[in-house]
C-alpha cells in the first residue's frame, strides 16, 4: 500500500531493537554452540545419520523409513559446507573422528536451529498475547533447558524439527495479527514453508501442521461469518487455502525431488525397489539391465522378480530337489522337482518362454512377442523341467495347489503346464508384455489359479527358500501375484549344452526404462511408510508415560577413559513446573468453562480470548506431539518427547502471568508472586549449572559428584571404579 | 443309491424335528417381542414429551410432530426380520467359520472347564446358556469348520442368535422414529437392514457379533428414548437403567463395546452441559442430574460387568485349555490342575527342588534337558529352554548358567546353558534372586511372589524371549537379557517346590481373591489381543475396504461342489449408505443448520458411525471384515433418514400434488431396489451350490460386480 506521496527524500531508516531479545539471542548461540566439536567422537544417534549424510556426500541412493528426506539434507548440507567428503565408516558411538573431519560442520546446522528456538519463543510468546516478562521467560526456560541443549549439539534432528514447528506458529500468529495488509501475506508463507519443513524432517510434524490448519480454518470460518459475501473474502480465502494446503504439499514433494536428483548412484537399499526404479539408478541393476530387449518373446531367457511388498526381493527358482514324499505333518506330495523363490540371483532363477505349440527353444528373427493373454510354457533353463501346477496341496499353504517343475514318474499324473500371461497394468488389450515395466500374472490354465508367492519359508529339505504356490485369483491386485522379468536376453543356442553356458555368462543387450519422477516419488514414499522398522529393545528406551517424569534417561557418550560423559538429562525443576502449569491450566480451564455456563464472568472476553489461545498452541501442541506416541509400536526414547516439551514449557510463562494479573489481587499477593516467580527461575538456572557438566561433557565429576548428580534412582549414571 | 434310500427317513425325521423346535422357539420369542413392544407402548403414551417440537416451527422447516409407531408397520419388520433369520437356519449342518470357537466356549460353560479368550464373557454364556437350556449337552468338540453336527441340537444356539439379529431392525426402526418422527424413515432404516444379506448371514450363526450388535442398538435405543422422557418420572428411570444395562451388555461381549460407550458418554456429557446451561435450573436439580447418570451409566454397568466375570469364574471351576495363559496363583483355583488343593511349604529355602515358570502369557517352565547347543551358537554346553509343559523329569543336576556368549535367537542377548555338576561349577553360576516389588532379605513366596534372576558376573536378568527354537519340541528359548526392565519377560514364579524339611501348608491359603483374578483376566484378555497381529504374509482386510463392501468372508465351503455361504453384504444397500453419508454432508452444509433432524437426529447417529468405525484405523491388531457391522447399522439408520429427508423436501422445488408425487415414486423405486437386490443376492446367505459365479452355468453368474468377491 505504497502510495507515491509516501516517499520521502532522503530516505530514512528507523529501526527499534529489542536488547532482551537481542540478549536471549545471544545466549541462546552462546550456550548452543559453545565448544561444539567437543566430544570429537561419535555421539549416540550420529552413527544411525552420519552413514546417511556419507551416502549424500558420495550421491548413493538409500532407503530411511524412519522420516522424509529434508531432516537428513539439512544435515548432509552441513557436513557438505564443512568439507565432509562421505569418507568415515559410522560403525559404533563413541569411535573417534579423524582430526581432518570438521565436526563444528556436522553439527553446526542442528546447533543454530536449536539457538534460534530461544528468540522464537520470546517472539511466540508475545504473538499469543503475553508481556514481555513473560516472553522473557519463555525463552530462559528454553535457553536452560539441558535436553534441548544436548540435543541440538549433535547431529540429530530433534532441534531442527522444534524450529520449524515454533516458526510455524510464530510466523502463523504474526500473519493473524498484523493489519490488514498484502504484506502479512509473506508471514503464513513462511508459516506454510516451516510446516512443509516439520513434515519433511519427521513425520510426526503432520500432526503440528494439522493442528495449525485447524487453527486456520476455524480463524476462516469466522472470516466468513464476519463479512458480507465480497470478492475480496473470497481472494482472502483462496490465498490461504493456496498458502497453507498447496503450498506445503509442493514443497514437501520439492524436497523429495531434491533427494532423489542428488541420489543418483545404486547402493545398498536398491533392492528395496523396483526394477524400474532400480534401473534408474546409475551403476546396479542398470548396468545389467541396460540393453536388454523390451519386447519379451518366445524363445526370451528370463528371471522373474516377484512383486511381493517385502524386504527381501526375490527371483521364480528351481533346482535338482525334489519335494519329499511325505511332509511332517503325513501329507504326501508329488515328488516333483521343487519350484521356489530365491532371494538371490543365481544361474538357477533363468526361465525359457516356450510357445506351447512349437518345438524351439529360440527367438525368431523377427521376434514373436509375448501378449496379453497368449498361453505359454515356462522351461528351466538349467534342468529342463516345466513349470507345472496340479491339485496336490502345497507344502506350507496345504489350502493352495503345490508347484513344481514337472517329472514324468508315470503315475497318471499328467502334465499341466499351460500358463496364460495376464498383464495387470496394462493399456491395450493386445499389449506386448515388456522386460521391467509390465506386472504380469500367471495364470495357470487347467485350473485358473495364479503362480503366488505365498510369504512362507520352506524347511530344510527346501534349503530355507520361499515357498511358491498357485493360488485362486481372488483378490484383484494383490502384489504377491505379481511378477516382473527382470533379466532378459533372447536365447540363441539350441542345444541344452550351449544353453547352460549362455545361461552363465552376463546379459547385455538394450533398452533404457524411463520412470518419471512422479511414479519415483510416490514408490519412494510408499515403500518408506510401508517397510516395518524392526521392533528392537534398547537399553534407553522409555514408554511415554515415563517421559512426563523424565524416569529414563539416555547416556550419548562416554569418554573412553575417564568420567567425562554427556546425558540426555533434561532440567528436572523447569519439568516439573511445566507439568504443574498444565494442571493448573486445566484446573482454571475447567472452573472458567462451568462458571461461563452459569453466566458468571470472572475476567473479560479479551482475557478469556487470550487465555484459550495460549491452551489451543501450548497445551494442543503439547497434545498433538505426545499423543500419537502411544498408538506407535517401534521403539521409542525420552527425545521423541521433546517437541511436545518446548510446547508445554511456553504454558508456564503464560499461566504465571494470568495469575499475576487475574488471580493474585492487592499490592502484596503481587509481590510475592514476583518473589517466587524470581525464586523459580533462580532454581532452574541452579539445576542446569549442577547438570551442565553432562550437557557439555566437561568437566569431568568425580564418582562422588557423578553420585550426587543421580536425583531419581532410575536414572543410569555411569562411573569408573577408582 | 442305497446309501441314499436309508438317509433319506432319518434327514426327514431330523428335519422335522429341526423345524418343530425351531418353530417352537419363533413363537417364544414372538410373544416374548411383542410383550416387549406392548410395554413400550405404553410407556411411550405416559409422559412422553416429544410433542413440544411441533410448537416451535421456527427450529425445523419440516412438519415435525411426533408420530407415534405404527402397529402394523412394527409388526411388520419383526415378522420380516424373524422370516429372513430364521429362514434356512439349520443349514448348513456343519461347523461354519468362527463356530468353531464360540460354539466350543458354549460348550466349554456347559462342561465347566476353563479356558481363555480374548473377548470378555458374557457373550459365550449366553451362547453355552442358550444351547444348555436347548438341550445341547456340550460334548460337541467344534474341532475345525466344516465337521458335521450330526445329532447334536447346533439349532438352539443358533436360534439364539438369530433371534438377536432379528431384533436389530426393530431397534432401527424404532430409533430412527425417535430421531426423525417419521414413520417412513423408520421403514427405510428398517427395511435396508431386513434385507441386507450380510446382516442376515451374521445373525444365523453362532457368532459373537449379533449379541454384540443387539446390546449397541438397545443402548442406542434406550439412549434415544431417555432423552425424549420428562426427568425423574418412572419411564426416565427405565430408560436409563436399560440404557447402563445395555452398555454393560456390549462391553461385557466384545471389547468394541467400548464405542457405544463413548457415543452414550458424549451424549450425555452434552445433556449435562445443556442442563448446566439452563439458567433455570438451580445447581442442586443439575447434581441431581448428574448423580441419576452416574449412577445408571457408570456404576451399574460396572457392577453389571463385574457379576457377568464372577458368573464365569464360578462356573468354570475345572482345569482345561485356558490354564497355560494364567498365572501359577490363578491355576490352583481349577479343579483338575495339578495346583488345586496342592500342598508345599510356603517360602523357598535352600535346597528345595522347584519348577520356575514364566510370568508371560503362555509362559513355559524353565527347563533343561541332555542336549547340547550345537556347534557356532555360543559356548557348546548344555541347553536350556522354556518348555510349554510340565516335565518332572528334568533334574540334570547342572547349574544354571550365564556367559558373555550370544544367545542362540535373540543375539543382543546372552546365552544361558547348564554347567557344572551336583552344584559344583564356576562364578558364572551365581544368579541373585530379586522379589519384584520386594526389599532385600524378603522370603520368596510360592505362586505370588515375583521373581527376578539377576546374573552376578555380567549384570543382565534370566529371560524368555518368546521365540521357539529351530529344532526344539516346542521349546522356547531362555536368555540372558542385559535391559533390566521390568517385564513379564523377565519375571518368573515357583510353582512346585519340595522340600522335606519344611512344613507343607495347604495351597488354598495362597489363592488370589476375586478382584486379583479380575485383574490378571484383564491383562491376559488385552495381551492376547495386541498379540493378534496380522502376518505379513497375509492378505488383511483394510478398514478402508469396508464401507465399499469390497471384500466378504468365506463362512462355509470354497469349492463348486460344496455348500457355500459368504458374508458380503448386501452390495446395492452398502452402496446406497456409502453415498448417503456424502448426501448427508451436502445436505447438512447446504441446507440444514435450521433442520433439526438432520442435525440433532442425523447428528447422532453420525458420530454413532465414527465411533464405531474411525478407531479400526489406529488398531494395530489383525482385523476382518465384520467388524464393520455395527458401524454399518448405523450408517444405514442415517441412510433412512437423510432418504427420507430428501425425499419429504421435494416440496421446496415442486408444486403439492407432483411433490406427493415425487414423495411415492421415490419410496417405491428405493424398495423396489432394496428387494430386488436381496432378491437376486439371496443365495450368498441362504447357500449356494454349483459352479463359482464367473464360471458358466452358475447361479450366481453376472453377480461378481467386483473382482474382490470370492463366491
Amino acid at each position: 500500500m505504497l502510495g507515491l506521496s509516501s516517499l520521502k527524500f532522503p530516505p530514512v531508516v528507523k529501526t527499534e531493537i529489542n536488547l532482551v531479545l537481542v540478549l536471549v539471542t545471544v545466549l541462546g548461540f552462546w550456550t548452543r554452540l559453545r565448544n561444539l566439536s567437543y566430544p570429537r567422537a561419535v555421539v549416540f544417534d550420529e552413527v544411525y545419520y552420519g552413514q546417511f549424510v556419507s551416502l549424500y556426500m558420495k550421491r548413493v541412493f538409500f532407503v530411511d523409513e524412519s522420516g522424509p528426506p529434508l531432516g537428513h539434507m539439512i544435515l548432509a548440507f552441513g557436513a557438505y559446507l564443512g568439507g565432509f567428503d562421505g569418507n568415515f565408516p559410522w560403525n559404533r558411538i563413541g569411535a573417534e573422528y579423524p582430526s581432518s573431519m570438521s565436526v563444528w560442520g556436522l553439527r553446526l546446522l542442528p546447533a543454530v536451529c536449536g539457538a534460534l528456538c530461544v528468540p522464537l519463543a520470546y517472539l511466540l510468546q508475545l504473538e499469543l498475547g503475553s508481556s514481555h516478562y513473560a516472553a522473557l521467560g519463555a525463552s530462559l526456560l528454553i535457553l536452560m533447558e539441558n535436553s534441548l541443549i544436548v540435543q541440538s549439539r549433535f547431529m540429530l534432528l530433534e532441534s531442527v524439527l522444534i524450529f520449524f514447528q515454533l516458526l510455524s506458529f510464530f510466523s502463523y500468529w504474526r500473519f493473524y495479527n498484523a493489519s490488514n495488509s498484502c504484506s502479512r501475506y509473506l508471514w503464513l508463507i513462511v508459516a506454510a514453508s516451516s510446516c512443509a519443513g516439520a513434515v519433511g524432517v519427521k513425520y510426526v510434524g503432520v500432526f503440528t501442521y494439522l493442528l495449525l490448519l485447524g487453527i486456520a480454518s476455524v480463524h476462516t470460518w469466522q472470516l466468513i461469518g464476519q463479512r458480507a459475501v465480497s470478492h475480496v473474502m473470497f481472494v482472502e480465502c483462496g490465498c490461504r487455502v493456496v498458502c497453507l494446503v498447496v503450498l506445503p504439499v509442493l514443497l514437501y514433494v520439492f524436497c523429495f525431488y531434491v533427494h532423489l536428483t542428488v541420489l543418483r548412484h545404486s547402493g545398498p537399499h536398491d533392492q528395496l525397489m523396483s526394477s524400474a526404479f532400480q534401473a534408474s539408478l546409475e551403476g546396479g541393476l542398470s548396468r545389467i539391465t541396460r540393453g536388454q530387449p523390451l519386447e519379451v518373446a518366445y524363445g526370451s531367457q528370463v528371471t522373474l522378480r516377484s512383486s511381493a511388498s517385502q524386504t527381501i526381493p526375490c527371483w521364480l527358482h528351481s533346482h535338482k530337489a525334489n519335494y519329499p514324499i511325505r511332509y511332517e505333518d503325513g501329507r504326501g506330495s508329488s515328488h516333483q522337482q521343487q519350484v521356489t523363490c530365491y532371494p538371490f540371483k543365481d544361474v538357477n532363477n533363468w526361465w525359457i518362454i516356450k510357445d506351447p505349440g512349437r518345438q524351439e527353444l529360440v527367438v525368431n528373427t523377427p521376434p514373436r512377442p509375448v501378449r496379453h493373454g497368449d498361453v505359454i510354457q515356462l522351461l528351466h533353463g538349467m534342468t529342463s523341467r516345466f513349470l507345472n501346477s496340479h491339485d496336490v496341496a502345497a507344502p506350507m499353504s496345504p489350502h493352495a495347489q503345490e508347484v513344481s517343475g514337472y517329472i514324468d514318474f508315470n503315475v497318471s499324473m499328467v502334465m499341466q503346464n499351460l500358463w496364460r500371461v495376464d498383464i495387470s497394468n496394462r493399456e491395450a488389450e493386445s499389449e506386448v508384455w515388456k522386460t521391467i515395466v509390465s506386472d504380469v500374472r500367471l495364470v495357470h490354465v487347467n485350473t485358473s489359479a495364479a503362480l503366488k508367492l505365498s510369504g512362507g519359508t520352506l524347511p530344510e529339505w527346501g534349503f530355507g527358500q520361499l515357498e511358491v504356490v498357485a493360488d485362486r485369483v481372488s483378490r484383484a491386485h494383490h502384489s504377491s501375484l505379481v511378477w516382473n522379468v527382470e533379466e532378459h536376453r533372447y536365447g540363441t543356442s539350441h542345444e541344452q549344452k550351449e544353453r547352460e553356458v549362455e545361461l552363465h555368462s552376463p546379459t547385455h543387450i538394450d533398452v533404457h526404462p524411463n520412470i518419471s519422477f512422479l511414479s519415483k516419488f510416490i514408490e519412494l514414499q510408499r515403500k518408506m511408510l510401508t517397510v516395518k522398522q524392526e521392533e528392537s529393545e534398547h537399553k534407553y528406551s522409555s514408554c511415554p508415560l515415563e517421559w512426563i517424569s523424565m524416569t529414563t534417561n539416555i547416556v550419548y557418550w562416554l569418554h573412553h577413559s575417564t568420567n567425562a560423559q554427556i546425558h540426555l538429562i533434561g532440567n528436572l525443576v523447569s519439568w516439573g513446573m511445566a507439568n504443574l502449569s498444565l494442571a493448573a491450566y486445566q484446573l482454571l480451564a475447567l472452573w472458567y468453562l462451568l462458571r461461563r455456563r452459569r453466566a458468571i464472568r470472572d475476567i473479560t472476553e479479551a482475557s478469556w480470548c487470550q487465555f484459550q489461545r495460549v491452551g489451543v498452541v501450548c497445551v494442543g501442541g503439547w497434545l498433538v506431539n505426545f499423543l500419537p506416541f502411544f498408538l506407535m509400536e517401534n521403539t521409542l526414547f525420552l527425545y521423541h518427547y521433546l517437541p511436545a516439551y518446548t510446547f508445554l514449557l511456553q504454558l508456564l510463562p503464560a499461566v504465571l502471568e494470568h495469575a499475576h494479573t487475574h488471580l493474585l489481587s492487592g499490592k502484596s499477593q503481587h509481590r510475592a508472586g514476583c518473589v517466587s516467580a524470581f525464586a523459580g527461575l533462580c532454581s532452574v538456572y541452579l539445576c542446569y549449572k549442577s547438570f551442565s557438566p553432562l550437557t557439555y561433557g566437561s568437566p569431568e565429576l568425580s564418582a562422588n559428584q557423578l553420585q550426587a548428580l543421580r536425583w531419581q534412582p532410575s536414572w543410569d549414571i555411569l562411573y569408573r571404579r577408582p | 443309491l442305497m446309501t441314499r434310500g436309508h438317509a433319506s427317513p432319518a434327514v426327514a425325521d431330523s428335519n422335522v424335528y429341526l423345524s418343530e423346535a425351531i418353530l417352537d422357539i419363533c413363537r417364544g420369542l414372538a410373544v416374548f417381542f411383542l410383550i416387549l413392544f406392548l410395554c413400550m407402548h405404553v410407556l411411550n403414551s405416559r409422559c412422553v414429551y416429544g410433542n413440544v417440537l411441533c410448537e416451535e416451527p421456527s427450529m425445523n422447516t419440516f412438519k415435525l410432530c411426533a408420530q407415534p409407531p405404527n402397529t402394523i408397520l412394527v409388526l411388520l419388520v419383526l415378522g420380516l426380520s424373524f422370516a429372513t433369520r430364521f429362514y434356512k437356519l439349520a443349514e448348513p449342518p456343519h461347523i461354519c467359520w468362527d463356530e468353531t470357537h464360540f460354539g466350543k466356549m458354549g460348550s466349554y460353560y456347559i462342561n465347566r472347564t476353563f479356558f481363555f479368550d480374548v473377548h470378555p464373557p458374557l457373550g459365550k454364556i449366553l451362547i453355552g446358556l442358550a444351547g444348555y437350556m436347548t438341550g445341547y449337552d456340550g460334548t460337541f468338540p467344534f474341532v475345525k469348520p466344516g465337521d458335521k453336527y450330526g445329532h447334536h441340537n447346533y439349532w438352539g444356539m443358533r436360534g439364539f442368535c438369530a433371534a438377536l439379529g432379528s431384533s436389530l431392525p426393530v431397534f432401527a426402526y424404532f430409533i430412527v422414529l425417535e430421531l426423525s418422527h417419521s414413520n417412513s424413515a423408520a421403514l427405510i432404516a428398517a427395511a435396508l437392514l431386513i434385507f441386507d444379506t450380510g446382516s442376515i448371514t451374521i445373525s444365523q450363526y453362532i457368532l459373537l457379533d449379533p449379541i454384540l450388535m443387539f446390546f449397541i442398538m438397545g443402548a442406542v435405543l434406550s439412549m434415544v428414548k431417555f432423552n425424549q422422557q420428562k426427568p425423574f418420572c418412572a419411564s426416565w428411570w427405565l430408560w436409563l437403567l436399560l440404557t447402563g444395562v445395555n452398555l454393560s451388555g456390549a462391553i461385557g461381549v466384545k471389547f468394541v463395546g467400548l464405542f457405544v460407550i463413548l457415543l452414550v458418554g458424549l451424549n450425555t456429557a452434552g445433556d449435562l452441559w445443556a442442563l448446566l446451561g439452563d439458567l433455570q435450573l438451580s445447581l442442586v436439580d443439575v447434581a441431581k442430574h448428574l448423580l441419576a447418570r452416574v449412577t445408571g451409566l457408570i456404576l451399574l454397568p460396572l457392577l453389571l460387568y463385574v457379576t457377568v466375570f464372577a458368573v464365569h469364574f464360578a462356573v468354570l471351576n475345572k482345569s482345561g485349555p485356558g490354564d497355560g495363559f494364567f498365572s501359577s496363583a490363578f491355576q490352583s483355583r481349577l479343579i483338575g490342575n495339578n495346583l488345586h488343593n496342592a500342598s508345599m511349604p510356603k517360602y523357598l529355602a535352600y535346597g528345595s527342588t522347584i519348577t520356575v515358570k514364566n510370568l508371560r502369557i503362555a509362559g513355559g517352565y524353565l527347563h533343561s534337558h541332555w542336549h547340547l547347543y550345537p556347534e557356532g551358537v555360543g559356548a557348546k554346553q548344555q541347553q536350556v529352554t522354556a518348555y510349554l509343559h510340565k516335565d518332572y523329569n528334568n533334574l540334570t543336576t547342572r547349574n544354571l548358567h550365564s556367559h558373555l556368549q550370544e544367545a542362540p535367537m535373540t543375539r543382543k542377548h546372552f546365552q544361558v546353558t547348564g554347567y557344572g555338576i551336583n552344584g559344583s561349577g564356576d562364578s558364572n553360576d551365581l544368579w541373585r534372586l530379586e522379589v519384584c516389588g520386594g526389599r532385600r532379605g524378603d522370603p520368596v513366596k510360592v505362586l505370588r511372589s515375583k521373581v527376578r534372576l539377576l546374573h552376578v558376573a555380567t549384570g543382565c536378568v534370566l529371560y524368555s524371549s518368546g521365540k521357539t527354537l529351530p529344532k526344539g519340541w516346542e521349546q522356547v528359548e531362555v536368555t540372558c537379557s542385559p535391559y533390566l526392565k521390568e517385564t513379564p519377560n523377565s519375571q518368573w514364579n515357583i510353582e512346585d517346590h519340595i522340600n522335606p524339611k519344611l512344613p507343607n501348608i495347604s495351597l488354598s491359603v495362597l489363592k488370589p481373591h476375586f478382584l486379583e483374578i479380575l485383574l490378571e483376566s484383564h491383562i491376559v484378555m488385552i495381551r492376547g489381543n495386541s498379540g493378534l497381529k496380522p502376518k505379513d504374509s497375509e492378505i488383511n482386510s483394510r478398514p478402508w475396504h469396508w464401507p465399499i463392501n469390497y471384500q466378504g468372508l468365506r463362512f462355509s465351503g470354497v469349492n463348486e461342489t460344496e455348500y457355500r455361504v459368504y458374508l458380503l453384504g448386501n452390495p446395492v444397500t452398502w452402496w446406497l449408505n456409502l453415498a448417503c453419508l456424502g448426501l448427508y454432508a451436502v445436505m447438512v452444509a447446504v441446507a440444514s443448520i435450521h433442520c433439526w433432524v438432520l442435525m440433532r437426529g442425523g447428528g447422532q447417529l453420525v458420530l454413532g458411525w465414527l465411533l464405531h468405525y474411525a478407531p479400526f484405523y489406529t488398531m494395530g491388531r489383525i482385523l476382518y471384515y465384520h467388524h464393520y457391522f455395527p458401524a454399518m447399522l448405523f450408517s444405514s439408520m442415517l441412510t433412512g433418514l437423510t432418504l427420507d429427508t430428501l425425499l419429504h423436501s421435494a416440496d421446496l422445488f415442486l408444486s403439492p400434488p407432483r411433490a406427493d408425487w415425487l414423495l411415492r415414486l421415490g419410496q417405491v423405486a428405493l424398495l423396489f431396489s432394496v428387494l430386488y437386490s436381496f432378491y437376486i443376492f439371496h443365495p450368498l446367505s441362504y447357500g449356494m451350490r454349483g459352479p463359482l459365479a464367473h464360471e458358466p452355468g452358475s447361479a450366481m453368474a453376472g453377480l461378481k460386480w467386483m473382482d474382490s468377491w470370492e463366491f
